[in-house]
C-alpha cells in the first residue's frame, strides 16, 4: 500500500471555553444558550471609547490549566492584539497573546495501541472569543455577540502526533484533565471544546516536515479520525502524483467526510500583532502560582493508578471509572461506604454508564454489600438496582426483607429444590452421566426457576454436582 | 454683568454667594454661542434643550463646578448626545453610555454644554481634518485655532464656554490652547480615566481640562483624575508638594526645543524664564540630544496603535455604510475608504505598514526603544531638576491650508508636545503673551509623572506674573 510508505506529522490547536462566571474583559455572563444579543455590553461590542479590564479569575484557570499540562508558567506575561477584520469580531482585533503566553513547554501522556507516549505542548495563551454569525434563509447573515468577550484558552501542541487515534486520545486526555481541574465544560458539540488539525505528511523516516494545513471545522472525535485519515489520503494522493501541497486552511465537511480549501495560509498571516495598550503587562507571582498549585486536584492518570492500588481494580476498571471526575468522585464516596469495591466497579461500569442520574450511593453500597457477602445473587442485585433507579424509597435492606429476596446458600434448604430439578429433568441427568457436563446448567436452571431466581447458582452446581456422581 | 466672562471659580462664588442662578449661566452661554458660534465654528452640537433643563436641576451644593456646564470634546462619549470624533464615519452616533469623566463631571454637578469640533479622530493640528466643519481662531478668523482640540480652545477663549474636557495624544490640549491663549493641562497618562473617550493612540491619549485660568484648571483636574476600575491603565496616584517655596525651584530650559521656535515665541518663554528666576527660581538651559527622535517615534506608535483602535469602524454594526456592495469585504473597504478622511486613512495606512511583518522590527519596535530612551532622558532631568519649561508650539497660529497640503510640516508642529506625551509626562500649557501681530504665545511646563500640583503652583505664579489680557 502506499500508504504505507507515508506518515502523518499533526500538531493540534485546541480552543477551550473557561467556566468563569463572566467575560474576559467585562463583566457579562459567560452563560451558554441565551437569547442572542443579551449578554453584552459596551467593552464586548466594542463600542468606541469602551476598555477592557482582564478578568483574573481567567488568568487563573489558564494557568491551573498550565499547571494540569505540566507547562512553565511565564511571570512576566501580557496580552496582545491580533488583528484582522471578520464581522464576528467587533473590535477587529483580537485580545490575544504573541510572544509572552501565560504557560509554555508542557506535555499530555498518552496511551495509544498500547504504548505509552507523551504529547508536547507549545503553549498555552489566553485570548477572547469572538461572536457567532448566525446565517438566516430570509434575514441573512445575523451577528450573536453573546459568545464575544468569553475566555478562552487556546492549547497548542508539539507536531508529536502520528496517528488519528493519537490525536483523539490526545484530545480525550486533555478534556479528562481540564474537567477535573475545573476550569472547563469541555463540550464539543456547545462549541467549548473546539480542535483545529495541523496536518502534513512525509516519507517514512525523513526528518523535513511537509507542506501543512490547517483542518477547521472538526467538532466531535469522531470527526477528527475522520478528517485526519481523509486529509492524510489527500496529501499522500497529491504529493504521489508529483503535486507540491498547498499551505492552507481547510474546512472539514460532516457529510461526506471530505476537507474542502477555505482559503490560503498567507492571507491570514498578517495579523499585525502588538502589545495591548489597555492592559498594563503583569507579573505572575511564585506565591499565587503555588496558591494554584495547590488547589489542583488528583488529576485522572494519578486517579486511575490511586483506584487500582487502593481498590484492587483493573486497568480497564480505572480507565472507565475516571473519564469523567463526578462520577469518580462517586464512586470513590460510594467505595468507602462498601467493602466490596470490584463490585461496584461492575455495576457502575455494566449498569451505569448510560445513567444520567446516579442512585444514591449508600444504597449502592449497600447492595454491593449484600452481593459481596452472598446474601444475594447477582439477579437480585440488579432487581434492587432496578427499583433504586426507579424511585423505590425503600432501603435496599427492607426491599430484601419485604419481597423475600434473600440467596438461599444452604444445603438445607437448598436439597428439597434439587431434588424436585433432579426428577423433573431426567433427560438432563441422564445426559450428564452420560459425561455432557454442559447438561448440569438446565438443572441448574430448573432450580433458579423454582425458587424465584433466589438459589445461589454456583451452591446448587456443587451440590448437583455431587450428588450426580 | 455678562456671566461668560467669569472664571469657573467666580462663577462658582457667585453661585454659592446666590448671586446668580445655574439657569442664568446656561441661558448666558447659549446666547453667547448663538451669537458668537456662527463666525467661530466651535460646536459640532449644541444641546439647547438639555443645558437649559439640567441647569433647572442643578444641585449647586455638589461641588465647586455644580450648575456650571461643561462644554466636551467630540471624541468623549456623552450618554443620548451625538459622539462624532468629527468624522463621516461616525456621523449621527450616539453612544448609549457616558465616558467616566463625563460621569464625575455630571455627578460633581456640572452638565453638557454641547460638543466641540476636532480633527478627525484626533489626528491633526489645526481642526482642518474635521469632516463636518470649519473653526476659527478667535484671535484671527484667518487663523486655525490647532488641534486636534481646535473646538475647544476656541469656545474657551471665545467666552462660549465656562471650561471644555478634551482629549491630548501627542500635543492635542496644548497646542490649541497655546493658539488661543487659553490654559491647557494634559495630566499625567493614567491619572484620567480614558473609559469612553474614542481611542486614537491608547497608550498616549489623555484627557484634560482646557480652562481660561490656571486655578479653573486645577479645580477641574482635581475632580476628573482619579483611579477608574473601568481603565486598567488609571493608577491611584498621590499628588505631592502642593505647596511650593520658589527660591528652591530648579526649572530646565530645553535647548532643542527652544531652537525649533521662531523669534517671538523664543523671546516671550525666555521672559517667562527670567520672571520665574527673578521669583526665585534657579534656570538652567539643558541638552535632551534624545527628544530629537521623539517626533518620529510619536508618528510612528501613534498611527500603529490608531491603525488598530480604527479597525472596528467597519460599517457592519454602527457608523457610515456605503450603500451598494457585492459582499462583505467591498463593504467594509468601501465603507472606510469613504468614512474615513485622507488624514485618518494616511494614518491607518503608516500604521498598518509599521506594524507589518518585515517592516515591524524597524519602526514599531525601534519606535518603542526610542519612546524608551526619552523617557529615561526625562528620568535623568528630573533627578536634578522639578520641572521643564518649554515652548507649547513652534510659532503662532498659522493660516488656513498654510500646511494642509504637507503633511510632515503638520507634523512638525507637534516637536514641543510629543515629547511629554510619549514619556507619559504631565504638561500644561499656559499663555505667556502675544506676539506684534497680537497672537497668543502658550509656553509650557512638563513635570514628573504625577507633578501635576507642582506644576498648577508655578504656572498660576507664571500667570499673575505675566498678567496675560485674553479676548
Amino acid at each position: 500500500m502506499v500508504y504505507d510508505v507515508y506518515e502523518m506529522v499533526i500538531g493540534l490547536e485546541v480552543h477551550v471555553e473557561l467556566k468563569t462566571e463572566t467575560k474576559i474583559f467585562c463583566s457579562c455572563s459567560t452563560a451558554f444558550g441565551a437569547e442572542p444579543n443579551t449578554q453584552c455590553c459596551p467593552v464586548c461590542m466594542g463600542l468606541p471609547g469602551a476598555l477592557p479590564t482582564l478578568n483574573k479569575k481567567a488568568v487563573e484557570y489558564a494557568i491551573k490549566a498550565g499547571l494540569a499540562l505540566n507547562c512553565d508558567i511565564n511571570r512576566y506575561t501580557r496580552m496582545d492584539r491580533k488583528n484582522y477584520f471578520y464581522p464576528d469580531l467587533p473590535k477587529a482585533y483580537q485580545i490575544s497573546q504573541y510572544d509572552l503566553p501565560l504557560c509554555k513547554n508542557g506535555y499530555v501522556e498518552i496511551e495509544s495501541s498500547g504504548k505509552r507516549k507523551k504529547i508536547g505542548i507549545t503553549r498555552i495563551h489566553l485570548e477572547e472569543d469572538a461572536g457567532k454569525l448566525i446565517h438566516d434563509a430570509d434575514a441573512g447573515t445575523l451577528i450573536d455577540c453573546n459568545r464575544c468577550g468569553v475566555p478562552l484558552i487556546e492549547i497548542v501542541s508539539e507536531p508529536d502526533i502520528r496517528s488519528a487515534e493519537e490525536a483523539v486520545t490526545y484530545v480525550k486526555s486533555l478534556r479528562s484533565i481540564l474537567l477535573y481541574t475545573g476550569v472547563s465544560d469541555v463540550k464539543m458539540q456547545e462549541g467549548s471544546l473546539r480542535c483545529d488539525v495541523n496536518l502534513s505528511v512525509r516519507r517514512r523516516g525523513d526528518s523535513m516536515l511537509g507542506n501543512r494545513c490547517e483542518l477547521k471545522n472538526i467538532n466531535s472525535f469522531r470527526f477528527i479520525a475522520e478528517a485526519i485519515e481523509y486529509e492524510f489520503r489527500r496529501q499522500v494522493d497529491a504529493v504521489e502524483r508529483g503535486e507540491l501541497i498547498v499551505i492552507e486552511t481547510r474546512r472539514f465537511d460532516q457529510n461526506d467526510g471530505k476537507t474542502y480549501a477555505m482559503r490560503p495560509k498567507e492571507d491570514a498571516g498578517e495579523y499585525r500583532f502588538f502589545p495591548e495598550p489597555d492592559i498594563p503587562a503583569f507579573l505572575i507571582s511564585d506565591d499565587y502560582i503555588s496558591k494554584i498549585a495547590v488547589e489542583l486536584p488528583m488529576l485522572p492518570d494519578a486517579k486511575k493508578e490511586m483506584l487500582m492500588v487502593k481498590y484492587g481494580l483493573t486497568k480497564y476498571d480505572a480507565e472507565l471509572l475516571t473519564e469523567n471526575p463526578s462520577r469518580c468522585e462517586y464512586y470513590e464516596f460510594a467505595a468507602s461506604k462498601t467493602n466490596y469495591p470490584k463490585i461496584l466497579a461492575n455495576i457502575m461500569i455494566s449498569e451505569l454508564t448510560e445513567c444520567a442520574c446516579l442512585p444514591d450511593a449508600e444504597m449502592l453500597a449497600q447492595i454491593c454489600n449484600f452481593s459481596g457477602e452472598e446474601r444475594i445473587n447477582s439477579n437480585t442485585a440488579k432487581k434492587l438496582l432496578t427499583s433504586l433507579l426507579n424511585g423505590d424509597k425503600r432501603t435496599p435492606e427492607d426491599i430484601i426483607r419485604e419481597e423475600n429476596l434473600e440467596q438461599i446458600s444452604s444445603v438445607e434448604a437448598l436439597m428439597p429444590f434439587v431434588e424436585e430439578a433432579i426428577a423433573g429433568n431426567q433427560k438432563s441427568v441422564n445426559d450428564y452421566k452420560a459425561g455432557k457436563s454442559a447438561a448440569l446448567k438446565a438443572i441448574v436452571g430448573s432450580v433458579m426457576r423454582s425458587t424465584s431466581g433466589r438459589a445461589n447458582a454456583v451452591k446448587v452446581s456443587e451440590i448437583l454436582a455431587d450428588v450426580l456422581k | 454683568m455678562d456671566l461668560t466672562l467669569l472664571s469657573v471659580i467666580e462663577l462658582s462664588e457667585a453661585l454659592k454667594k446666590h448671586e446668580i442662578t445655574s439657569i442664568e449661566i446656561a441661558e448666558a452661554y447659549l446666547q453667547r454661542i448663538a451669537k458668537k458660534d456662527g463666525e467661530i465654528g466651535a460646536y459640532i452640537t449644541v444641546c439647547n434643550q438639555g443645558t437649559l433643563e439640567a441647569s433647572k436641576n442643578a444641585d449647586t451644593s455638589l461641588s465647586d463646578i455644580a450648575g456650571i456646564p461643561v462644554a466636551v470634546k467630540d471624541n468623549i462619549c456623552t450618554k443620548g448626545i451625538t459622539t462624532t470624533c468629527a468624522s463621516k464615519m461616525l456621523y449621527g452616533y450616539v453612544p448609549p453610555y457616558d465616558a467616566s469623566v463625563i460621569e464625575k463631571l455630571k455627578s460633581a454637578g456640572s452638565f453638557v454644554l454641547g460638543k466641540l469640533n476636532m480633527d478627525e479622530f484626533g489626528m491633526g493640528s489645526s481642526t482642518e481634518n474635521s469632516a463636518l466643519k470649519l473653526t476659527r481662531n478667535p484671535y484671527d478668523y484667518d487663523r486655525v485655532p490647532g488641534g486636534s482640540s481646535g473646538g475647544a480652545a476656541a469656545a474657551v477663549a471665545a467666552y462660549e464656554a465656562p471650561f471644555a474636557i478634551a482629549s491630548d495624544t501627542g500635543g492635542s490640549i496644548r497646542q490649541p490652547a497655546a493658539f488661543c491663549g487659553v490654559v491647557g493641562m494634559k495630566p499625567t497618562y493614567g491619572s484620567v480615566s480614558r473609559y469612553g473617550l474614542v481611542a486614537f493612540a491608547s497608550s498616549l491619549d489623555q484627557i484634560g481640562p482646557i480652562t481660561r485660568t490656571v486655578r479653573d484648571n486645577r479645580l477641574i483636574f482635581n475632580i476628573i483624575c482619579g483611579k477608574d476600575a473601568r481603565d486598567s491603565t488609571t493608577a491611584e496616584s498621590v499628588y505631592e508638594r502642593d505647596a511650593i517655596d520658589i527660591s528652591s525651584l530648579r526649572i530646565a530650559v530645553l535647548s532643542e526645543l527652544m531652537d525649533s521656535a521662531s523669534a517671538d515665541v523664543k523671546e516671550k518663554i525666555i521672559k517667562a524664564a527670567s520672571k520665574l528666576e527673578r521669583l526665585g527660581a534657579q534656570i538652567d538651559i539643558l541638552s535632551l540630544p534624545e527628544i530629537k527622535s521623539a517626533l518620529s517615534a510619536y508618528y510612528i506608535i501613534s498611527s500603529a496603535e490608531a491603525s488598530s483602535n480604527l479597525a472596528r469602524y467597519d460599517g457592519v454594526r454602527y457608523g457610515y455604510r456605503v450603500k451598494n456592495f457585492d459582499d462583505i469585504d467591498d463593504m467594509m473597504i468601501q465603507s472606510r475608504s469613504e468614512g474615513f478622511g485622507e488624514e485618518v486613512k494616511r494614518r491607518i495606512m503608516l500604521g498598518t505598514f509599521a506594524l507589518s511583518t518585515g517592516y515591524h522590527d524597524a519602526y514599531y519596535k525601534r519606535a518603542k526603544h526610542v519612546q524608551r530612551a526619552v523617557i529615561n532622558a526625562f528620568d535623568r532631568i528630573f533627578k536634578s531638576y522639578d520641572l521643564i519649561l518649554a515652548p507649547t508650539t513652534p510659532g503662532v497660529a498659522f493660516r488656513f491650508g498654510e500646511m494642509k497640503n504637507d503633511p510632515t510640516a503638520m507634523y512638525r508642529q507637534d516637536i514641543c508636545t510629543v515629547p511629554a506625551s510619549i514619556a507619559g509626562l504631565p504638561a500644561l500649557s499656559l499663555p505667556v503673551g502675544k506676539n506684534a501681530a497680537g497672537l497668543p504665545i502658550g509656553a509650557q511646563l512638563i513635570g514628573a509623572a504625577f507633578s501635576e500640583n507642582l506644576i498648577y503652583s508655578v504656572a498660576e505664579l507664571l500667570e499673575r506674573e505675566v498678567k496675560y489680557c485674553g479676548l
